[in-house]
């Protein structure tokens, strides 16, 4: 039988849509399969606002230089060194040119957001956001004749001799077998399947907030695990920041983050402190207090300032919590009432006199003689009312996935590629990720790898 | 949605906006959103009318429904700028006209169809089916005086009523931004309300009908808006030779009044018309519920009284110009009987909020930016 598509693409993000237009454009009949309903297509690209790229030199959207080594050296310090150095490096290298694809095939900018004025050198901003940007790549995949179909889970792929031949999809009761000359799976993580969580995390995984889709289960990437693909990356590692506990379990996005953290205090539901609120300021803090709050009690925390900060951070999505006293607060929140107020007295007792702090900078204003310490920023929180936010982790990504090597092909469990299967974007992200993360890098990693898939697989399809 | 209900959706809206903040880039709504904190019922009226409901906000949004949080920015904000003209307007039982613009379409329609009966039972039917040549031959068949003092006098009230409208919205709002700002500021917040700076979405264009952004509404509104100008100088020009030069109407096809009341009408047409299709085409779900009929019968009568002024000059010398010139006058005077409580009073607010936007982004910062 011969195939029906050149080249079939597994989902509809960013690494998707970069895969079917290269395909495309290098002749090559594409069908892109998404598993969301058409108003939820792109995944967790939807939620996504800037890319990083390296450049040699400012211009209207860079407000400086980010050279290569630079880039790299920021990879290094936060995760600890790439799992693939040399896909890392060709990733970098690449990233120079792809402003300008992007613009290419749609992409709109604009200056960076208020408030992330230091990302706006290294990192260049699309204008409207993740789905803005979307839906530009897929007016241009249209245009050049890609097509859609949504709604489409892939539930196997169907491997024979290290060659794929079909995908099987079901939309409702309906499966559909579709045969191609080649496929690129970009069907993001595993993070909004938590039973599969489960498995690293025990029943905590259960209070997990999912930040984007409910369709990144990971279901290909299961597939792809048990047809032989090469794993890389810890299952149970994760990117988790804090979120207000309020928030929607699915696809909350942006809107759930809470900014609060450094301006006061964190306590557990034990009403204790158990983290240093002042080591590092934004991005970091977010990468660290996901983690923090899945190792407390019931996985939940509370943020708690006073009528000083309240109106330094971001607005939040949800009403405070408030009470003119420790004591009133310790009850809305549902937080044990005696350690709460000794927690406070204590840390309170240990910043008296602090009464100035420079957010800008690690101000070294700390707190005395209380553990943990907080090493910056340490205000006392002692002016009324009193605001309390609750915080659960907030997942964003999985790091564990598939390997490839340097044409984006998926690799075996004999370390060879299978000839025509291809990976692209968060599934093959901990081929450079293997902890922390690099605001914006993923975006690049699922762009470049995308359309480096897709003309592979491309000119593998018309070989 | 009754007056409480549009405000505290409204404010439900803006806080989940002002913790995103992904459209900042589209329009200065979200900048002026973003240096607040909270927002009474003037500032979300004042952000209301900043909004030139370009929906590119509504195509970038991930929380549209059937997400939970149900953002519909575009219609909240229209539905605001429905309540926001009723509550500027001035008296009570007209500006009525806003939240039931089927009384206003009534309204335009009734003084339209009144004009004609008059003037068409009124005048004898010898000086209304003949033809007229030379001189002064329109006021052989209406008055000099019944045609000017009527439309001087609505035209005074009008722009009174709009007047008041745009005080009141300043004063609701305020703010003391910008004291210190001179005429550049006030020119500069002109010139990006008349050339619709706005409504490009941030630059693509706007993706008004449907998703793709294109800048078709930019071009029709300003042929519109250039169109109503044109035969304001027209009619300002006519006014000036026949009161000063005492030369009477009407004027050869190459004099000034007839060049901008032709191509004025001409670009009315086009404007309008475009807008009209436009419209059709669009999205209804994304503005509030009476603004459809509400902006379509600003439309139309502006439409029409450019079609029968172009029909009347085509026709000056027939025995057609009679009835031609009573149904132009009948059009004319529903444009101005509904422009203060129509869609017409838009510009003002629009143009009051953009200089608002302009004295408040001088000093004003963003909160929790740091």
């Amino acid at each position: 039988m011969t195939p029906d598509w050149d080249v079939i693409v597994v989902g509809g993000g960013n690494a998707a849509i970069c895969a079917a237009m290269g395909a495309r454009e290098k002749g090559a009949s594409v069908l892109l399969l998404e598993g969301a309903p058409e108003y939820m297509r792109g995944g967790n690209t939807r939620h996504t606002r800037n890319i990083r790229c390296a450049h040699s030199r400012a211009d209207t959207f860079f407000s400086g230089p980010y050279p290569d080594e630079e880039y790299m050296a920021d990879l290094v310090a936060v995760t600890g060194g790439p799992a693939n150095m040399d896909l890392a490096r060709f990733t970098i290298e690449k990233t120079n040119q792809l402003p300008q694809w992007m613009t290419e095939h749609g992409a709109n900018w604009q200056q960076p957001l208020a408030g992330t004025l230091h990302l706006g050198r290294t990192n260049r901003w699309f204008l409207g956001g993740g789905k803005a940007l979307l839906n530009s790549y897929y007016r241009t995949a249209t245009r050049l004749g890609v097509e859609f179909r949504y709604n489409a889970m892939v539930e196997d792929l169907l491997i024979e001799n290290d060659k794929f031949t079909a995908a099987v999809v079901r939309d409702g009761d309906r499966a559909e077998t579709i045969r191609g000359k080649s496929v690129i799976v970009a069907a993001g993580g595993f993070e909004a399947n938590l039973e599969w969580l489960e498995e690293g995390w025990g029943k905590a995984a259960r209070n997990f907030i999912v930040r984007g889709t409910p369709h990144n289960r990971g279901t290909t990437l299961r597939t792809l695990l048990s047809k032989g693909a090469q794993s890389i990356g810890n299952p149970k590692a994760i990117h988790a920041i804090a979120v207000d506990a309020r928030s929607p379990k699915y696809d909350g996005g942006i809107v759930t983050r809470l900014d609060s953290v450094v301006f006061g205090v964190v306590v557990n539901n034990k009403g204790l402190r158990f983290y240093d609120e002042g080591e590092e300021i934004w991005p970091k803090r977010y990468a660290i207090w996901g983690g923090l709050i899945l190792e407390q009690p019931e996985q939940i925390a509370y943020s708690i300032v006073d009528a000083k900060t309240i109106s330094k951070f971001l607005p939040p999505l949800y009403k405070p919590f408030q009470s003119p006293t420790f004591e009133g607060l310790a009850d809305q929140l549902g937080i044990e009432k005696s350690a709460f107020v000794k927690t406070m007295a204590d840390y309170n007792r240990g910043t008296a006199g602090n009464t100035a702090v420079r957010m800008q900078v690690l101000d070294g204003v700390t707190t005395r003689g209380v553990t943990p310490a907080k090493t910056n920023w340490a205000l006392p929180v002692d002016t009324p009312p009193y605001y309390g936010l609750p915080l659960r982790a907030g997942i964003t990504f999985t790091y564990m996935g598939v390997t490839v090597d340097e044409r984006s092909r998926v690799v075996d469990n004999r370390s060879r590629p299978f000839k025509n299967v291809y990976a692209a974007g968060e599934i093959m992200t901990g081929n450079i990720l293997t902890k922390g993360y690099v605001g914006g890098i993923g975006l690049a990693i699922g762009a470049i790898f995308g359309e480096l898939a897709g003309r592979d697989a491309a000119t593998n399809a018309r070989a | 949605m009754p007056e409480l209900d549009i405000f505290a959706e409204a404010n439900r809206q803006l806080t989940i906006c002002n913790a995103c903040r992904y459209c900042e880039g589209l329009c200065p709504v979200f900048p002026a959103m973003e240096i607040r904190r909270s927002f009474t019922p003037n500032d979300i009226r004042y952000l209301a009318n900043l909004c030139h409901d370009c929906r590119a906000c509504q195509q970038a949004c991930m929380f549209t429904a059937p997400h939970e949080f149900a953002i519909s920015f575009p219609r909240i904000m229209s539905e605001v700028r429905m309540e926001s003209y009723e509550h500027w307007s001035w008296p009570g039982f007209l500006a009525k006209s806003f939240s039931a613009s089927s009384k206003g379409i009534l309204l335009g329609m009734g003084t339209a169809v009144a004009v004609f009966a008059v003037a068409f039972f009124a005048i004898p039917a010898d000086r209304l089916r003949t033809a007229h040549d030379g001189p002064g031959s329109f006021y052989e068949v209406v008055g000099y005086a019944a045609m000017i003092i009527p439309a001087l006098l609505l035209a005074f009230y009008g722009a009174m009523i709009w007047l008041q409208g745009g005080l009141r919205f300043w004063i609701d709002g305020n703010t003391s931004a910008g004291k210190d700002a001179g005429i550049g500021t006030a020119l500069h917040a002109l010139w990006d309300s008349l050339s619709l700076r706005y409504l490009s979405g941030g630059g693509p264009g706007c993706a008004y009908p449907r998703q793709r952004p294109n800048q078709l509404r930019r071009i029709f509104h300003t042929l519109t808006v250039a169109g109503f100008m044109s035969d304001l100088i027209s009619t300002t020009l006519a006014f000036l030779y026949q009161d000063f030069l005492h030369h009477l109407p009407p004027y050869a096809l190459l004099s000034l009044p007839v060049i901008f009341g032709a191509a004025g009408g001409v670009a009315l047409i086009v404007g309008t018309s475009g807008l009209i299709v436009l419209k059709a085409q669009s999205d209804r779900a994304q503005a509030a519920d009476n603004a459809y009929s509400f902006d379509y019968a600003f439309l139309v009568f502006l439409d029409l009284a450019a079609l029968t002024g172009i029909l009347l000059l085509i026709c000056r010398s027939t025995p057609a110009m009679g009835v031609l010139l009573i149904l132009h006058l009948a059009m004319v005077a529903a444009l101005f009987v509904t422009a203060p409580y129509g869609k017409f009073v838009h510009f003002v607010y629009r143009t009051f909020a953009v200089l608002r936007f302009q004295l408040e982004s001088r000093d004003a910062q963003p909160q929790g930016g740091h």
